[in-house]
């Protein structure tokens, strides 16, 4: 176990932290589940904090300029580094406070960004900042495809998904590749925490936020983020779909601790991954036979992350 | 004392970057920058540099993280060349646009295809329009001033710009030279402490990098615009504060040799060295001969170099970038568009020279000045000239 | 409206274009973009928040009754709340109705 998380008693659903670090106003769309991961991010991060915005959706819909949305310092520079702008943020840190240039006190350094900006065009800035080992947090809000753009195909995007990109047709069932799995790229990187969390679970996500913030070096926490617009799902739904993508196993929730795997919430009696599949309108043109084998792939991922657990 | 040594100039230049004092490097290496680099990752592995030094995965990542650390508040070095300049190009534009006082040498080197390491201002050139302020260093006592400038300038408040310090891959930078290197008292004298008007500080939050909608982009580029504008006269006092300092004197545009000059040669770089020694040669021979170097390329001192060039009849303007498809070189089209409709202007005629390493030498100028001399008379059919190019 | 605010001069922009005011996008009302509006039934109201922590755009707050009330300035009508209510307590109403 890390000695900086063993005092940690997490947060209570009685006791939330009264702070926002993101105002109202923001030009989030409605029902947007992005937002309101990051809203939770920034709760549990509090007011010492230096956040690192990638381009995309979050950066966009807080910081119409004369305007922000952010109550905490914010940079955004482009699209895929917003990793190694926040090791430069940390590496300054780091150096002024040596040299008495700042107080000792503590601000933790977040880098946020979207699938895309996570898992395609910046992987490589990020790969880079964990494997230097600086002491950041990296937030990723997964919706599954490019929405600030015009929902395009994403390698996160999931196996079936209609986008703009990955349309079906008489010769595509739409994105015929499966979901990228960024959070074990993350783990291959022997970073001492990993996370997956989801929105619907808020104090489980504010919890592995701020125990990401906690551990001396790189940490990662994987958000499934609901996008109404992006999915053709009701607004209303959002969190709905964040819990059910966890109730079917589509989404596991763990944390990876020191290399030690960590189910955070078991699921025993499953729904059948129909139930989350339907109402979203990049779903819609799936057969029974598509249906039947994201199921039984669902189960197969499930099952390594349980044996994983069991292994670590 | 300041001590005057024998020493490289890359070696030299990471050893200015130490007496500035700087805070953050983050770099990654290409050839011909290595050196400047390598030694400044011995320095602070010794200690004698208190710095972070982050060996970054990219040179995009170089600069990115670079806008991190200066906008968090730390002096901020880097380096690059050639096709890792052209990687971090997306970023250039972003940290000027930010106004995040990054100071960069660039060890000029040729662009791909096909791959060459060797010297020639295309890397440079591709980036004219990126918004950071540019020098140009001749020889290895240039190069470690102007980075010491350039730390001054950019850092200004009233400037506050990134700056790129241009230096020739190998031909400068991996020569060794006697150097004065200053004293560290001096430097303290010249350059105070980094201290920006805006920075991440959770005690007072600003927004950094927002969105431009279309009513106000073209406001933010023409603060940018007017920004590097008005940088001019800080650059120049910071000149002339180098010269009370330190004793040596810079200009936007220096001049040699041009008393009486009806030929003027114009060169950027370490080739005015030989542009130097062919000048004096021409002048032995009795040739109305002079020189014009520009060492500040952005801004573009218009009015001072019409002024360094009056008398002049006829300019010869090496470019040592090859624009294809274009009407000229880069530095020929500022020139022409500089003495656009001027009474009396010079007539100008544009040689491109010194692609990917090859040597300009002291025939090559004498070349120029008479194909610009006869060109005078008779005017060519292109408006630029590739020099010392074989045809078969 | 926010293009208004951002007729700025080239000369009174800010510097590098930084945003000098934090949380200042509370000055655009969001609530405009609605067209269904919460209603809160206190009968059945157990006061848990769910309301509040589920809110993306941050409009509940608590009143001194322990009450939640949704700030209609920003509220864009999205429903998370009444379809996360544990007692069924909201109710979306066409903004029309009164």
């Amino acid at each position: 176990m890390i000695p900086e998380l063993e005092k940690f008693k997490g947060f209570s659903a009685k006791r939330l932290p009264k702070e926002e670090g993101l105002a109202s106003g923001h030009r989030g769309c409605q029902g947007c589940g992005e937002v309101l991961a990051l809203r939770m991010v920034m709760k549990a991060l509090g007011k010492d904090v230096i956040v690192c915005s990638a381009t995309g959706c979050m950066e966009i819909i807080t910081s119409p300029y004369p305007q922000s949305a952010w109550n905490v310092p914010w940079i955004h520079v482009a699209f895929e580094n917003a990793a190694a702008v926040a090791s430069g943020v940390e590496s300054a840190l780091k150096v002024l406070r040596r040299k008495g240039k700042l107080p000792k006190k503590h601000i933790d350094v977040v880098a946020v960004g979207g699938d895309g900006a996570t898992g395609d065009i910046g992987l490589q800035w990020i790969s880079g900042a964990f494997e230097r080992g600086h002491d950041m947090v990296y937030v990723c809000l997964d919706n599954e495809a490019y929405m600030n753009t015009g929902v395009q195909r994403s390698g996160c995007t999931p196996y079936g998904a209609m986008t703009t990109t990955s349309p079906p047709g008489k010769k595509s069932i739409g994105q015929v590749t499966w979901k990228k799995n960024i959070p074990q790229i993350m783990v291959a990187h022997n970073i001492p925490y990993v996370a997956t969390a989801s929105p619907a679970y808020y104090l489980d996500l504010m919890n592995k936020i701020k125990k990401a913030a906690m551990v001396n070096g790189p940490a990662y926490v994987h958000i499934y983020s609901p996008c109404p617009t992006g999915w053709g799902s009701r607004g209303e739904k959002s969190v709905e779909y964040a819990r059910l993508a966890v109730e079917t196993k589509v989404f596991p929730l763990y944390e990876v601790i020191e290399g030690k795997y960590i189910v955070s919430r078991k699921i025993t009696k499953p729904k059948p991954v129909s139930e989350y599949l339907k109402g979203q309108r990049r779903f819609r043109h799936l057969t029974e036979e598509n249906i039947a084998y994201i199921q039984k792939r669902v189960d197969e991922e499930y099952e390594k992350i349980l044996r994983l657990a069991e292994l670590t | 004392m300041a001590k005057r040594v024998g020493i490289e100039v890359s070696i030299a230049i990471a050893e200015a970057v130490k007496l500035a004092q700087a805070e953050v490097v983050a770099a990654y290496p290409i050839t011909p920058q290595t050196h400047i680099v390598e030694h400044l990752s011995e320095l602070v592995a010794d200690g004698e540099l208190d710095a972070e030094f982050i060996p970054v995965e990219s040179e995009h990542a170089a600069l990115s993280t670079c806008c991190g650390s200066v906008a968090a508040g730390a002096r901020t070095y880097t380096a690059t060349s050639s096709q890792g300049l052209m990687l971090m190009s997306e970023v250039l534009y972003v940290a000027s646009g930010m106004r995040l006082p990054i100071v960069m040498t660039v060890a000029n080197r040729a662009l791909s295809a096909p791959i060459s390491i060797w010297n020639d201002h295309q890397d440079i050139m591709t980036q004219r329009d990126c918004g950071w302020i540019q020098t140009f260093a001749e020889n290895g006592q240039e190069a470690v001033d102007l980075t010491l400038h350039a730390f001054r300038v950019a850092e200004d408040r009233k400037v506050s710009l990134p700056m790129i310090v241009n230096i020739d891959g190998f031909t400068l930078s991996h020569v060794i030279e006697p150097i004065e290197l200053p004293d560290q008292a001096d430097v303290d004298r010249y350059l105070p402490p980094f201290k920006p008007k805006y920075k991440l500080d959770p005690k007072k939050p600003i927004s950094m990098g927002p969105v431009g909608i279309p009513e106000v982009y073209t406001e933010a580029r023409m603060a940018h615009d007017q920004a590097i504008k008005n940088a001019k006269r800080w650059i120049i006092k910071a000149w002339d504060e180098f010269e009370e300092v330190f004793g040596r004197r810079y200009n936007p545009v220096e001049e040699y040799r041009t008393e009486d000059a009806e030929i003027v040669l114009v060169t950027m770089g370490s080739i005015s060295e030989t542009a130097m020694t062919a000048v004096d040669k021409m002048r032995d021979e009795g040739k109305k001969v002079g020189l014009l170097k520009i060492r500040l390329w952005r801004p573009f001192p218009g009015p001072e170099f019409r002024k360094a060039a009056k008398g002049a009849k006829v300019l010869a303007v090496v470019d040592r970038t090859l624009a294809p498809g274009a009407s000229s070189g880069p530095v020929g089209e500022e020139l022409r568009t500089v003495f656009y409709k001027v009474p009396g202007a010079p007539k100008i005629f544009n040689f491109i020279a010194g692609l990917g390493g090859r040597d300009v030498t002291v025939e090559r100028f004498e070349e120029m000045v008479d194909k610009a001399a006869s060109y005078a008379k008779k005017r060519p059919k292109e408006l630029y000239e590739v020099i010392g190019v074989r045809e078969k | 409206m926010a293009v208004q605010d951002a007729i700025i001069g080239w000369k009174t922009i800010t510097h590098g274009c930084h945003v000098l005011e934090p949380g200042s996008t509370r000055h655009f009302k969001t609530g405009d973009w609605r067209s269904m509006r919460p209603v809160v039934d206190k009968e059945k109201c157990i006061k848990c928040g769910m309301c509040y922590i589920f809110c993306p755009d941050m409009c509940y707050s608590q009143t001194e009754e322990g009450y939640y009330e949704a700030n209609m300035d920003y509220c864009k009508g999205c429903g998370i709340c009444a379809n996360e209510c544990p007692k069924d307590a909201i109710t979306m109403v066409p903004e029309e109705e009164e």
